[in-house]
């Protein structure tokens, strides 16, 4: 039986630093997602929403929130927690009670406000916290990115303009991109000369965060059939594994790998699990992909997801860039959309994002950033706590 | 100079051996993983339900995993001098332990003299000062 589910509309609020309520980002994707469908809010039988941790207890339990914005009308509800992944898993929630028949049409939405500088954790000496002891011993997000990023450069010769070319590659796509908050086309001197914040990474190499709401009608083919739209995109995978003991990277807020010394213990990488169960879940390879939403967090991160997805073997991703593989025209295109080098991170609402930018290009609704004639295509994210996500979609 | 005493940044989590210092990290008792922080709970380790451990000084040395520095001044709770001095910052392979561990490499060596794969050596150094006493850490010295 056909585990897949029709994406019957999606929508974006525009990212940037708007300063306004995150439910409002929320309502406006929402609304846009139901004009695409073509359905009415009242017809939506679960609402999933995408949990913030930023906005207070609004946000703790956004279904709800942007369910009752958009006005109550008895549907189930839920909301989901999983960082980065949050989306996924509200879409994973989803997709679970379609295919379970306990509902037909489902809403699937996240947005977030983000606060003025730093990301700074409570108060108070606390060393029991990683995230709180990391700070205290000098160790800040983008120090993760660039130990990912250095090691590239000592075991697999990448350099400095290779991830420059990453940059410059999703700032041309974002370029004519509606819903991305930089619209600017970089030049390696601009990157180069911009301020090296964790050495080899400089300030235009590493993402921001930013205010948005991305949202998704979805429904079982037999509602989409019903309907008229038996050829919407299909959901073929939504994968949101944990990772398996022992971790092989020191992952954020950590200090530390898990220990692989017991008999039987093997490090294992955990984003290149995500993937992996995606393409199970689908029953189809990399080989089949045309094209990829990554999470580039940095652009060198973007490299690392290359591999990760089996777009090319182990060591190899910075070839992808050199030869434009992966630009709009390219032979596998990544981050059409700019990515969040063009976005800017807006945790609950990025992961949806992606999988909106997919069913655009699959559709062919990409306006200036649409390629050839695309089948396949697919998300990873990863974000804390060893939550990570991985979303394929089909014609 | 002052006078202030010397204290561990973080109680417990190492010994303050000027020479030889050792990160104090805990061993499961049934499937020998280790733990740093260390961890007197419940074994990690999927396949093993333990809940003994015994306290172990780890290794002193390891190989460089990765690294980085901080050109700018990080957050709160860090205390920063003033002005700020970057430091580099280095992830660091333990052999027998088979785990890495994070930590800032000791002032004065900058990401140019660090190689993946170099032999790095856990020294203590000054975190920062309070009214009270010298808070030290440990910190990685890699080997020339």
């Amino acid at each position: 039986m056909s585990q897949d589910i029709a994406v019957l509309g999606v929508g974006m609020h525009p990212w940037g630093k708007w300063g306004r309520n995150f439910s409002e980002y929320g309502v406006y994707a929402a609304r846009e997602a139901l004009k695409d469908a073509g359905i009415p809010w009242q017809d939506v039988q679960f609402v999933s929403g995408a949990a913030t941790m930023r906005c207070g207890y609004p946000g703790y339990v956004a279904g709800a929130t942007i369910a009752q914005a958009l006005g109550w009308q008895g549907a189930q509800v839920n909301t989901s927690y999983a960082a980065c992944a949050s989306g996924s898993q509200a879409l994973a929630a989803a997709r679970a009670k379609i295919l379970a028949g306990e509902c037909e049409v489902a809403l699937v939405v996240g947005a977030d406000t983000t606060p003025k500088g730093f990301l700074a954790p409570a108060k108070g000496y606390r060393p029991e916290d990683p995230d709180w002891l990391r700070f205290y011993l000098g160790i800040t997000n983008p120090s993760y990115f660039a130990l990912y990023a250095r090691r590239r450069m000592d075991l697999y010769g990448d350099t400095e303009e290779d991830f420059g070319l990453v940059k410059i590659k999703n700032s041309e796509n974002g370029f004519t991109n509606p819903n991305a908050r930089y619209k600017k086309k970089f030049t390696m001197e601009e990157i180069k000369n911009s301020a090296m914040v964790a050495d080899p990474l400089r300030l235009l190499q590493i993402c921001a965060t930013s205010d948005g709401g991305a949202a998704m009608i979805v429904s079982s083919m037999e509602y989409a059939k019903r309907i008229g739209k038996a050829n919407a995109v299909k959901v073929a995978a939504v994968s949101t594994v944990t990772p398996s003991f022992a971790s092989a990277v020191v992952e954020m807020p950590d200090i530390a790998t898990d220990s692989a010394a017991a008999a039987g213990v093997e490090a294992h990488s955990f984003r290149a699990a995500l993937p992996k169960k995606a393409y199970e879940q689908a029953g189809i390879g990399p080989e089949d992909v045309s094209l990829a939403e990554v999470y580039d967090l940095s652009s060198a991160l973007e490299l690392d997801w290359y591999e990760d997805l089996m777009l090319c073997p182990r060591g190899e991703a910075a070839q992808l860039v050199r030869e434009g593989a992966t630009k709009l025209g390219g032979r596998l295109p990544v981050n059409t959309s700019g990515g969040l080098a063009c976005f800017g991170e807006a945790v609950p609402a990025q992961a949806i994002a992606q999988v909106c930018e997919l069913t655009w290009q699959l559709r062919g609704q990409a306006g200036e950033r649409q390629i050839a004639n695309p089948k396949v295509g697919i998300t990873a994210n990863q974000g804390l706590f060893g939550h990570g996500s991985s979303v394929i979609l089909k014609r | 100079m002052t006078n202030k005493p010397v204290q561990a940044a973080i109680e417990g989590w190492f010994t303050l051996d000027t020479d030889t210092p050792h990160l104090i990290g805990a061993c499961c008792d049934k499937c020998g993983t280790y733990y740093f922080p260390k961890t007197l709970s419940f074994c990690k380790n999927p396949a093993c339900d333990s809940t003994t451990f015994n306290e172990v000084e780890l290794s002193r040395t390891g190989k460089i995993w990765s690294y980085t520095n901080a050109c700018y001044k990080p957050p709160e709770p860090f205390v920063a001098e003033e002005p700020f001095v970057p430091y580099a910052i280095a992830a660091v392979e333990l052999e027998k332990e088979k785990m890495i561990i994070l930590g800032q490499v000791v002032k004065g060596v900058d990401v140019d003299q660090m190689k993946v794969g170099q032999t790095a050596e856990l020294v203590l150094e000054t975190l920062h000062e309070d009214d009270d006493a010298i808070k030290v850490t440990w910190k990685w010295q890699p080997q020339r």
